[in-house]
């Protein structure tokens, strides 16, 4: 199915299933302990070894050697594969990181071997006994020091954001130097670690040359290429299962060393075997969301009018690798006449730096919005106002190409009556509650709405039971509900009625789990499938397709009705499509859109800052299921709590390294950080986005909330601070006396 | 995790005895440290004490009214034990403050004494550390140290002791009991129980090969307010950035230690002797000696904050 003019009135209007609060159906799996994750899958394969992945000791360098006897000889080893073993192995289409093979070194923890063996401890074990000679050679880690010399360099990350190396509309320079107020401050963000509950974790199997890898990963179809590639064999012989993801957050969209040396191992020791990385390798061996230094310039007329903006940005990465997009939503967010963004990219020793959750948005966003709240200071305004103010419902940069939906001015104001803003002192430091100083802040959300092609089959039997199949993933998001409520919604049947079966590469492919575009094309192309079999059974039936409705198990049309079980008593019946966009995507440009508020205590003696409160207005088209769109937003709403104020992969920047590579030392919100969280969504539909006419929240819950922290901290203290996270250290030279 | 043997001691002499017996032997309890720390590689004990089943799990009053912690009893039972929250507030509260309930369920009296730095390099078996590999260096003087020791530290080491229950326990002046291989039975001062690192920060305390922790007494109660004021990056399950332990009475004199600044929980008598006069005095004398890093120095004026955040509290 093409989608290339906008949705009219469809089965989904209906809303009987669709964008009601259906509890997850995965659900009581989950809770339960019975959704097996990738490492548990015992029964998927006879004889599973588990295979422990050795990650190198230095950054950078060459290995000379490396002495395996002892290792050979523990107990219970069946099979050593070293990257010494063969040359460089390709890499997937991508990832920037080499995963194995081959002597030389690119960044720390980067995998060295494999030991396989009869029991995890075995293995582990053994491959503590590996020793290895390094030539280590100097490297770059240091972002600070190498900004200076880093090229412009443009990019995309791949999720919906990107700019060129630079970008100017009107003049920039001259009209910041005329305008009468102006704003020029520099923000860093901090490297940041996916930390998922579930490590990447891989089962693999080979039957001659065929490989089943039973895996944890978001983008099924991404991963089978991918493997292929790596391994040098045909992707037909390739097969990815993976039903259940424990968390992903843009860690699990690639093919890691886990896949990858299971199936080595397996190869090597003729059997299957399984391999999860450990906990210290996530940091280190896979990707995370690079550190930025960011410029902001934001120039306006004495009333509040914007007329010059500038986002510039550097981060690094490894040779080849890509910028993290940090300027792009600044192209978009706010009006204004003469515009500049620009991004710069160093080389750096590092991991690879990658996609997380909003790359791009979430550290722009971050820097953005605090700026938004200085300049709104320093022209007198309220915060809300100045953003409402220089609000657009057109692309600042193409003002002929219009925002399909645009309610971020609803938001704001809808969040400022619930939040009780109006209530909130501007002064700063003004407000006390015992040793606590209360703050509240506020910033804009905004993601870009992406468009995947997306397929799925539908399957409709003897019992009137409707079976989805698509490769597509849940990674805790819901993906399981709203994919049964979309096919329910569109055969007519009760959610009890369907079965949906996801993460299988022999599976049509879907768009996948990325760029908070998953529910909405994942679920389009369930309605293009469902849109099928229902021709297929009118045609069945010898109804008349255009006619027929499909209610209550049944199909009527004109005064002849049949249930669909009995449509599908001569044997089943199948639809399968893919939803395809055309350019409406080009032609209106599709964001969603939050307002965010957050009201902190920081204590006065110690400057610890602690969330009282958080609200989330969100504006992101039909709400599939507000259930589990409310979770996607509290969950965002948390992440983002932890980038502003803990998540920092700390770099040894003599040895090229993130220290606090495990959960105990790299800090994210438990239970004590999140207090009450609110997520409101406006009644919206967005005709231009899909047949469902739905948009992402997954991300736009993230985007901007780590301002309004930021934000509230300075209107509870009086301190700016502008390099994330902000921890009390920062803080404290600048604090008010304490009571 | 290397192969190690395994024996469950059936006394306290008997355990001892064994562990002078296996060199590199190690005692466990909870395990709640030491696990993790055979996972990675950094303890690699070869035989393996069970000490769970010794009689060692009781709270009992002492003859001179003080109390005696059995060195099994678990951190949660401590934290809620009637006696404990009515005469060592400060002990309860510290205990409370330390890692999660579950953690607590399992962690035990004697082996929160005996946990081990969470310095993030102690914790790398690629890097030079000279607590884990004596001689080897100390990554973290010139590495990532903003968790780290800012007085007390040495040349060789600046890691921290993480134990919040210490810290109450050395402002309460417990002591230590023991038994040795040979039988004999020592009591050892909390203040001479951690080492400072010195030019061997693999010793971290008195105790000798062998040597079982039986039970921590308790004075009898000191009176005075007790507070325990941990500040943390984030509000639960974190390791302080710096702690107070005080007791103060309503004179306005008392005693104060320190979590998060030192290789030991940190306690000047001299500087108490100030505490009338407020917390930037005490705090002067207490850190008289630091040397923090460039990414530490904050825990200085922090200290004097978070003692004046308490001494507000304790004087309501």
């Amino acid at each position: 199915m093409k989608f290339d003019t906008p949705a009219t009135t469809n089965p989904i209007d209906q809303l009987k299933v669709v964008g009601r609060p259906a509890d997850r159906i995965d659900g009581k799996f989950k809770t339960t302990g019975t959704a097996p994750y990738a490492h548990e899958r015992h029964d998927v394969a006879a004889d599973q070894a588990y295979g422990f992945v050795l990650g190198s000791g230095i950054a950078k360098g060459r290995i000379r050697a490396m002495h395996l006897d002892a290792a050979k000889a523990a107990p219970g080893v069946l099979a050593i594969v070293t990257t010494l073993d063969m040359p460089r192995l390709k890499r997937g289409t991508m990832n920037v990181a080499f995963l194995f093979g081959g002597d030389e070194i690119q960044h720390y923890h980067q995998a060295i071997a494999v030991v396989v063996a009869r029991t995890f401890e075995q293995a582990r074990a053994a491959a503590y006994l590996i020793r290895v000679d390094y030539a280590p050679e100097p490297g770059r880690y240091d972002l600070a020091a190498e900004a200076p010399n880093a090229p412009p360099v443009g990019g995309d990350s791949g999720e919906g954001s990107g700019a060129p190396p630079e970008d100017r509309v009107g003049d920039f320079e001259g009209a910041f130097a005329a305008a009468p107020v102006r704003l020029d401050e520099r923000y860093a963000t901090a490297d940041e670690s996916h930390a998922m509950m579930e490590p990447h974790a891989t089962i693999a199997a080979w039957d001659g040359d065929r490989l089943t890898l039973w895996t944890s990963n978001q983008m099924i179809a991404w991963g089978k290429g991918s493997i292929a590639k790596i391994l040098g064999i045909p992707a037909r012989n390739v097969r990815l299962d993976s039903p259940y993801v424990g968390g992903g957050f843009g860690g699990k969209l690639f093919i890691r060393a886990d896949a990858v040396l299971a199936a080595l191992g397996a190869k090597a020791a003729g059997q299957p075997v399984k391999v999860a990385l450990t906990r210290p390798l996530i940091a280190n061996n896979t990707t995370h969301r690079p550190a930025t230094l960011q410029r902001i310039r934001i120039g306006a007329d004495r009333d509040g009018t914007i007329t010059a903006v500038a986002h510039e940005s550097t981060s690094g990465n490894l040779p080849d690798g890509d910028p993290e997009t940090a300027v792009s939503q600044t192209k978009l967010l706010y009006a204004g006449a003469n515009r500049l963004t620009a991004m710069r990219l160093a080389v750096l020793d590092l991991p690879e730096g990658n996609a997380m959750r909003a790359p791009g948005e979430a550290p722009g966003m971050m820097a953005l919005e605090v700026a938004m709240d200085e300049m709104a200071e320093r022209l007198g305004l309220d915060p809300i106002a100045f953003r409402v103010l220089n609000d657009t419902q057109v692309d600042p940069e193409n003002p002929d190409r219009r925002f399909s939906q645009r309610a971020l001015a609803d938001c704001l104001r809808l969040g400022a009556e619930r939040f009780g803003w109006a209530g909130r002192d501007p002064r700063p430091g003004a407000v006390r509650d015992g040793r606590w100083l209360v703050g509240m802040g506020v910033a804009a959300g905004f993601r870009n709405n992406l468009l995947m092609k997306s397929a799925a089959r539908v399957r409709l039997d003897g019992m009137g039971r409707v079976t989805v199949e698509t490769d597509m993933t849940d990674i805790g998001t819901g993906s399981y509900t709203i994919l049964a409520q979309t096919a329910a919604e569109m055969m007519g049947v009760e959610l009890d009625k369907v079965v949906v079966r996801l993460g299988d590469s022999d599976f049509p492919a879907s768009a996948g789990s990325g760029g908070q575009w998953g529910a909405n094309t994942s679920a389009s192309g369930v309605y293009a499938a469902c849109v099928k079999l229902r021709e297929a059974v009118a045609q069945r039936l010898g109804f008349n397709s255009a006619d027929a409705v499909f209610t209550d198990g049944e199909v009527r049309a004109g005064n002849r009705v049949a249930t669909l079980a009995e449509a599908a008593g001569a044997g089943e019946l199948v639809g399968e499509d893919a939803i395809e966009f055309g350019d409406l995507g080009d032609r209106y440009q599709q964001s969603t859109f939050a307002g965010h508020f957050v009201e902190v205590g920081v204590d006065s003696f110690t400057a610890e800052v602690r969330v009282r409160r958080m609200l989330a207005v969100c504006a992101a088209g039909r709400i599939l299921n507000p259930k589990t769109a409310r979770s996607q937003v509290i969950g965002a709403m948390t992440m983002a709590v932890g980038s502003a104020l803990m998540e920092k992969l700390e770099v040894d920047k003599r040895r090229g390294f993130f220290v606090n590579h495990d959960l105990a030392g790299y800090e994210v919100p438990v239970h004590a950080d999140i207090p009450h969280q609110e997520v409101i969504f406006l009644d919206e539909t967005d005709p231009i986005s899909s047949p469902m006419k739905a948009k992402g929240v997954g991300e736009l819950g993230i985007c901007g909330v780590g301002g309004a922290v930021a934000n509230a901290v300075y209107n509870a203290t009086g301190v700016r601070v502008r390099d994330y996270p902000i921890t009390l250290d920062k803080l404290l030279a600048r604090m008010p006396e304490a009571i | 995790m290397r192969p190690f043997t395994f024996e469950r001691a059936r006394s306290p002499a008997d355990a001892a005895a064994s562990a002078a017996r296996h060199p590199g032997a190690r005692f466990i309890a909870g395990g709640t440290n030491l696990l993790d720390l055979m996972k990675l590689q950094i303890e690699t004990p070869l035989h393996l004490i069970d000490i769970n089943a010794l009689a060692l799990d009781r709270i009992e009053a002492t003859a001179d009214g003080g109390l005696r912690i059995g060195a099994l009893v678990r951190n949660t039972d401590l934290a809620a034990h009637e006696g404990v929250r009515r005469d060592y507030g400060v002990l309860s509260r510290a205990l409370l403050a330390g890692a999660t309930g579950t953690l607590r369920n399992k962690a035990t009296t004697a082996g929160n004494l005996l946990q081990r730095t969470r310095c993030p390099y102690f914790y790398d078996t690629n890097m030079p550390c000279n607590k884990r590999e004596p001689g080897s260096g100390c990554s973290a003087l010139d590495g990532v140290s903003r968790g780290l020791a800012v007085v007390g530290s040495s040349e060789a080491c600046i890691a921290t002791h993480p134990s919040d229950m210490a810290v109450a326990m050395r402002a309460l002046d417990a002591t230590v009991e023991t038994i040795k291989p040979d039988g004999a039975t020592r009591a050892v001062p909390i203040a001479e129980f951690h080492r400072l690192p010195g030019d061997t920060p693999h010793i971290e305390t008195a105790l000798e090969p062998g040597e079982l922790i039986t039970a921590v007494a308790l004075p009898p109660p000191t009176g005075g307010t007790q507070v325990y004021r941990k500040v943390r990056d984030r509000a639960s399950y974190a390791f302080a950035l710096v702690s107070v332990a005080a007791i103060v009475r309503r004179d306005g004199t008392g005693r104060v230690a320190l979590g998060g600044v030192a290789h030991k929980p940190w306690r000047v008598e001299a500087a108490e002797a100030e505490l009338p006069r407020g917390a930037k005095p005490v705090a002067e004398r207490l850190l008289a000696d630091a040397r923090p890093t460039r990414d530490n120095a904050f825990k200085l004026p922090l200290v004097e904050r978070t003692l004046a955040a308490v001494l507000a509290e304790a004087r309501g």
